[in-house]
């Protein structure tokens, strides 16, 4: 689950991390007024939405009068703002950041992530902050420099110094960066995040260290444990069929074909997307159903994968480990019966009584195809996305 | 010949008298598995399945010699009773759960390596050497005893490839679902050197997906270390990026963790890939001329 950046910079007070002043609004007027109460004469202002690239999409400005401040929020509340890593429709904008400005001497980079090759915590800082730091570790390797955490024994002030060396800090933003580097730490650890960034974490022409950007995930495995994260989820930033389908417990990811696919096990379902591809078809969605596909799951599934316009064919594959293929086919009748379904259906079971399932859906009346393997469930279903099946 | 387990492992079950785990626990007792127990805080004394109920892990130990532990107990219980089970001496731990947080799996990953225990999972089928002994939830009617051994990090994908290499009359030594987490308990290297290892296992397969960089170690592995031929399928060639398909490992972030990369790297190790998962049993038959 991510957060706006408004919501992380919050966590990062209540963790006495030092970050720029700011106020989250929600209108015109209000944005105005925050501005007017963080006083001076140059503000930021800042979009909030689920997606970086922003700046570069003109959803970040610096503004030097009162009216910029509102005419910026309402040129984006109730936009939706488009960068490079949203989709074409782009995020939905229903708060500004309004923050004061501060005067940078100098931009880093810091951030927190679980390195899933040594299997450690592994906290990152650069000299090139306010880049693309994807870009920078790519190119130039070894201008990031990494701390790895030992999940029994921790960390302490002698790591954050090492890469307070490394950035070449003096002796008041080392002291600083002591408190930065354990209060990132402290938070990822008890807040269960799965990635943390500061960019930039800048110094201020003052001297200091001042987190400007604040980017966090969280791992949703760990949600349970932390109720006041749940209430920051957005849903308006969330795909609205990924949501519903959320809800059901089924894991959905729409993609841009025809082929609607409904499959047991994500590892399966990634695999009937990529053999449909290399039938020469298209696949709609990733969709898994997950191991008790009975009738109720396979009918909701069903309203999901439809309601993407572009499916013609739906592709089910189901590889019956202990749930009865027979039960399976019984679900799909039922399903396929009250919703009307009228695009075609191909279905392969496998496993646990796969043929008495496979006859009772050659026995119905519905517009099911059967296939006996996956190759030639596959082949079928690029076959009836492009009209060629009678 | 197999690997981890066979028919004299010694089995106990924790979260036993559960829905899911009575279920699966009635399966691998029909399959010829030697469960010997369970555990259930708060049931001790209790029997289930006409087994003793223990309220620890040590007292199912000190009782019955258990040496190997299935876990069903729900997500946010899973770190207490995986690090239960390494410290009252079970030597090999299988975590079917799916969802524990990834701060915990860091935590037990490495105090069950200090440990030297070894967890399989979560989130995973489990373990099976077929016509010995299953600990896990697939599908037992597809196996059969032979000389193939089976690593994946999915389930359904493991039953595809075990499917194949029985219709082929292939047959598996030993199938291992390591599962589909960020943090997996044993990786793709710790299962490949078993099996390089295990006379009876002929050919390897090893199915991977997207997310993470253990296919690529695993080439650089197998490059190095491992002599018998070896076929893998990565699932997530048309999946999207930054989108995390299912299982909590399979996302591709910062451009890392694509399917293409990882076929590149098992290519240059001389690992015979297939594209297609209906392909499997076919890549085994073409490296071992069987």
């Amino acid at each position: 689950m991510n957060l706006h950046e408004y919501q992380a910079k919050q966590l990062f007070r209540e963790f006495n991390i030092a970050v720029s002043n700011g106020v989250a609004t929600s209108s015109a007027e209000e944005a105005e007024n925050a501005a007017l109460a963080l006083g001076g004469s140059r503000w930021v202002v800042k979009a909030q939405v689920h997606a970086g690239g922003r700046g570069k999409a003109g959803g970040v400005e610096v503004v030097d009068k009162i009216e910029k401040v509102s005419a910026f929020a309402n040129k984006w509340l109730g936009k939706n703002l488009v960068t490079f890593q949203t989709d074409a429709k782009g995020q939905p904008v229903n708060q500004i950041l309004v923050e004061s400005c501060t005067s940078i001497a100098n931009e880093l980079y810091l951030g927190a992530v679980i390195d899933r090759a040594s299997q450690r915590l592994v906290v990152m800082a650069s000299t090139e902050g306010g880049v693309d730091i994807e870009e920078v570790a790519e190119n130039t390797p070894e201008k990031i420099f990494k701390i790895e955490i030992d999940p029994i024994k921790g960390t302490n002030d002698l790591d954050a110094d090492t890469l307070s060396n490394l950035l070449d800090l003096n002796e008041l933003q080392s002291s600083q960066f002591r408190n930065i580097y354990k209060g990132i730490v402290r938070l990822f650890l008890e807040k269960d995040l799965a990635l943390l960034e500061v960019n930039p974490l800048v110094i201020t022409e003052a001297g200091d260290l001042l987190c400007l950007d604040a980017k966090i995930n969280i791992d949703s495995n760990a949600l349970y444990r932390q109720e006041d994260l749940i209430l920051m989820r957005d849903v308006s930033q969330e795909d609205e069929r990924e949501a519903k389908a959320a809800e059901w417990d089924l894991s959905y990811v729409a993609l841009d074909g025809n082929i609607g696919c409904m499959v047991n096990g994500a590892g399966l379902a990634m695999g009937t997307m990529d053999i449909i591809k290399l039938h020469g078809g298209e696949p709609a969605n990733f969709l898994d159903v997950g191991g008790t596909a009975d009738s109720e799951r396979v009918s909701e599934a069903f309203k999901i994968i439809l309601s993407d316009e572009n499916v013609n064919t739906v592709l089910i594959n189901i590889f019956g480990g202990i749930v009865r293929c027979d039960v399976i086919a019984d679900g799909i009748v039922e399903a396929l019966t009250v919703m009307g379904v009228s695009v075609p259906v191909v279905v392969r079971l496998e496993g646990n009584n796969a043929e008495v399932g496979l006859k009772m859906l050659e026995e119905c009346d519905l517009n099911i195809i059967t296939a006996s393997s996956l190759e030639e469930a596959a082949d079928l279903a690029v076959k009836a996305s492009r009209g060629e099946l009678k | 010949m197999s690997i981890l387990i066979d028919r004299n492992t010694k089995v106990i079950c924790q979260g036993f008298t559960g829905g899911q785990a009575t279920q699966h626990c009635i399966q691998c007792i029909e399959y010829g598995t030697d469960l010997v127990g369970g555990v259930t805080p708060g049931k001790g004394g209790q029997t289930h399945l006409d087994l003793p109920v223990f309220n620890t892990v040590t007292e199912a130990v000190d009782q019955t010699g258990a040496t190997a532990s299935i876990i069903f107990v729900p997500a946010r219980f899973c770190k207490t009773s995986i690090l239960e089970a390494a410290e009252s001496g079970i030597s090999l731990i299988i975590c079917i759960t799916e969802g524990v947080p990834t701060l915990d799996m860091l935590e037990v990953k490495a105090r069950c390596d200090a440990l030297g225990v070894r967890l399989i999972g979560p989130n995973c089928p489990g373990i099976i050497t077929p016509g010995e002994c299953k600990i896990g939830i697939m599908p037992a009617n597809i196996h059969l005893p032979g000389k193939v051994g089976v690593i994946s990090r999915s389930g359904t994908l493991t039953y595809e490839a075990v499917k194949q290499t029985s219709d082929l009359g292939f047959g598996q030594t030993s199938c291992v679902g390591i599962g589909g987490d960020p943090i997996p308990g044993s990786s793709f290297i710790d299962i490949l050197e078993l099996f390089q290892n295990d006379p009876q296992t002929e050919a390897i397969v090893m199915v991977g997906e997207i997310g993470g960089t253990a296919e690529e170690a695993a080439a650089e592995f197998i490059q190095s270390n491992v002599t018998k031929p070896v076929v893998s399928y990565i699932a997530g060639v048309t999946a999207p990026a930054g989108k995390r398909m299912g299982h909590a490992g399979a996302i591709i972030a910062g451009g890392k963790g694509t399917a293409e990369d990882k076929f590149k790297a098992l290519e240059s190790a001389g690992v015979h890939t297939v594209k297609s998962p209906a392909d499997i049993g076919k890549g085994i038959a073409e490296v071992t001329g069987w």
